[in-house]
């Protein structure tokens, strides 16, 4: 972080000036932390407080703090604990095969081939479709029945020994049917953020590898990996804490059903506050939620920390 | 070694095209979905012979206007995240211009505030930013789908780096002729400083367009609802055709896929700079 002032000699000088702006600079950032504070702040704080309360919209039982009672009750709720189940089953299979998937199709794209352009816009076209949108068609996809694109697919395939399956319908295939659909609008994000971090790498380090006598594998392991190591913790962290999010795809594909297999913890969430007015419900759910983020979050600073300091 | 640079070559494209295949049937199925009549769409969905229509029609797209106010859906999605990203841009830039530049007191500890603020998502408060809202009285508004959206930390964070690398040797110019900052802002950082305008534009655009949980909270009338959420109630609105949807789909999507070829390199360019600064 760089200071923002050039220093002078004289001591009262640097004073004034590192104050001079005051009033102006306040002008300049006050609608955004207004913003931040009311619409970021605030409602955090507030998920905190309520969720140590009985507040139910429209409930004509006065506010009464309830202690840790929210959250005996929401841990003791299978559907939330099967909630926090499917969203981590859901990330163990997203994050790998998604960061891989990016990360190949960024090398691929990354040869100076002709053509590469046309296949970054086409892996990158699913990111600018809406989730909802994404779903709806990922539904005629798995639609059941010999008819159904999947279906039908894997009959081809298979020469026909494949039974057709309702995938959105069998507890064992709907969470990884949502989580293919899930992959399939996001990986060109992850893929444009490492093929950036690959074309940052300087050429220069390539050739005085190659005058050096290392093999085209020597060069991926020694030059291309560690170029990779910050950009690819990022996108591993952002795609964690994505498919902790996961709510679009299941509020349309599945209403997390069938039984529960593929509800979240964010729709459960919504489900407390929206559908049964359970406010304070809600909010203790949002709370575990924002833990699980933090948590991440430190430990992806902890990994990039470490890399900083090492190299 | 030169045959197996052709192998190789030819072994990626044929990788890439594969993929390729994996990104376009489904939208390709859209398209093509959109133009058939409703009852063939869901017999045909698994034969890739039958992705160009036998007869193809533009009939679904009538029935669209005649069963949900698409134009009205349209509309509000534009106005919605057009007004997000235009008083967005202004306010974050504003604010990470006097964190990254100005001299004041106060600025380090706000600027730590800002990071601290970056890591929650909205669905970290949704549930109790719906209770606010309630409590204005804003729900069901444009308001409530506009104003929670337009601060917003990373923005903030990614104008304040930004600025911090733009070099001083102008700025200082103008401020030893007594321009104000407020004028040398505009005059001369704002202008040079294309690029993260138009990241933050883009990433912006990015999330608010696709929007569907938060509208889904606070909205109940067809009048300010916005296009993701109309495509998921068009999908369950009996009786289901397919066609119907598709061409819902299309058009949703049309306006956004000219954008996106248009400012393509800006579009890559703004999501590969959120990599950059994690």
């Amino acid at each position: 972080m760089a200071t923002p002032s050039k220093r002078t000699n004289s001591p009262v000088l640097d004073g004034l000036r590192r104050e001079q702006d005051t009033p102006t600079a306040w002008i300049f950032a006050l609608p955004a932390l207004a913003g931040l504070i009311f619409f970021v702040l605030a409602p955090f704080l507030l998920a905190l407080f309520l969720s140590f309360t009985n507040l139910r919209l429209g409930s004509p039982l006065p506010l009464e703090f309830t202690g840790l009672r929210q959250y005996a009750r929401i841990f003791a709720d299978a559907a939330f604990l099967r909630a926090l189940q499917n969203n981590t089953v859901f990330a163990l299979m997203v994050v790998p095969v998604q960061t891989a998937l990016a990360l190949g199709l960024a090398l691929l794209i990354n040869q100076p081939l002709r053509g590469m352009v046309v296949f970054r816009t086409l892996f990158f076209t699913p990111v600018i479709f809406p989730l909802s949108l994404v779903s709806v068609i990922w539904i005629l996809i798995f639609a059941p029945g010999p008819d159904g694109t999947l279906n039908s697919l894997l009959q081809w395939l298979t020469l026909g020994a494949w039974e057709p399956r309702d995938f959105l319908h069998d507890p064992r295939l709907a969470l990884p049917a949502i989580t293919v659909t899930s992959i399939w609008q996001g990986v060109g994000f992850q893929m444009v953020i490492l093929l950036a971090a690959l074309q940052s790498i300087p050429a220069e380090l390539y050739e005085a590898a190659r005058v050096d006598g290392a093999r085209k594998r020597q060069q991926f392991v020694h030059i291309t990996l560690p170029a990779l190591k910050n950009p690819l913790t990022f996108v591993i962290l952002v795609t964690t804490i994505l498919a902790f999010r996961l709510f679009d795809q299941v509020q349309i594909m599945t209403r997390g059903g069938p039984n529960h297999a593929t509800t979240t913890v964010m729709y459960e969430a919504v489900n407390a506050a929206f559908g049964s007015q359970q406010v304070a419900r809600g909010a203790a759910m949002t709370v575990v939620f924002f833990t699980i983020v933090l948590t991440l979050t430190l430990v992806q600073r902890r990994i990039a920390g470490q890399e900083r300091a090492t190299s | 070694m030169r045959c197996g640079n052709v192998f190789a070559r030819v072994a990626a494209y044929l990788i890439l095209s594969g993929m390729a295949l994996v990104f376009l049937i489904p939208v390709a199925m859209m398209v093509s979905g959109s133009l058939k009549p409703d009852h063939l769409v869901l017999p045909e969905a698994g034969r890739l012979v039958k992705l160009l229509p036998t007869e193809p029609t533009l009939e679904n797209y009538r029935d669209v206007f005649a069963r949900v106010p698409f134009a009205r859906y349209m509309v509000n999605s534009i106005f919605i995240t057009g007004t997000i990203v235009s008083c967005g841009l202004l306010v974050n830039s504003l604010a990470g211009y006097a964190l990254s530049r100005l001299h004041w007191r106060g600025r380090k500890a706000v600027l730590t505030g800002v990071i601290a603020l970056i890591i929650l998502p909205l669905e970290a408060i949704a549930v109790p930013l719906f209770y606010e809202v309630t409590l204005f009285g804003w729900r069901n508004t444009y308001l409530v789908q506009i104003v929670p959206f337009i601060a917003n930390a990373f923005s903030v964070y990614l104008f304040y780096t930004f600025f911090l690398e733009l070099p001083e040797e102008l700025e200082e110019a103008a401020r030893i002729d007594g321009a104000r900052p407020i004028r040398i802002f505009f005059s001369i950082v704002a202008p040079n400083s294309q690029p993260v305008f138009a990241a933050v534009a883009i990433l912006t655009f990015l999330t608010q367009w696709g929007s569907f949980l938060w509208p889904l909270m606070v909205t109940h009338s067809e009048s300010v609802r916005p296009l993701p959420l109309g495509i998921a109630l068009f999908y369950t609105l009996p009786p289901l055709q397919w066609g119907d949807i598709f061409a819902f789909g299309v058009m949703m999507v049309l306006p956004m896929l000219m954008v996106f070829l248009l400012f393509q390199r800006w579009f890559v360019q703004g999501v590969a700079s959120t990599g950059m600064k994690g």
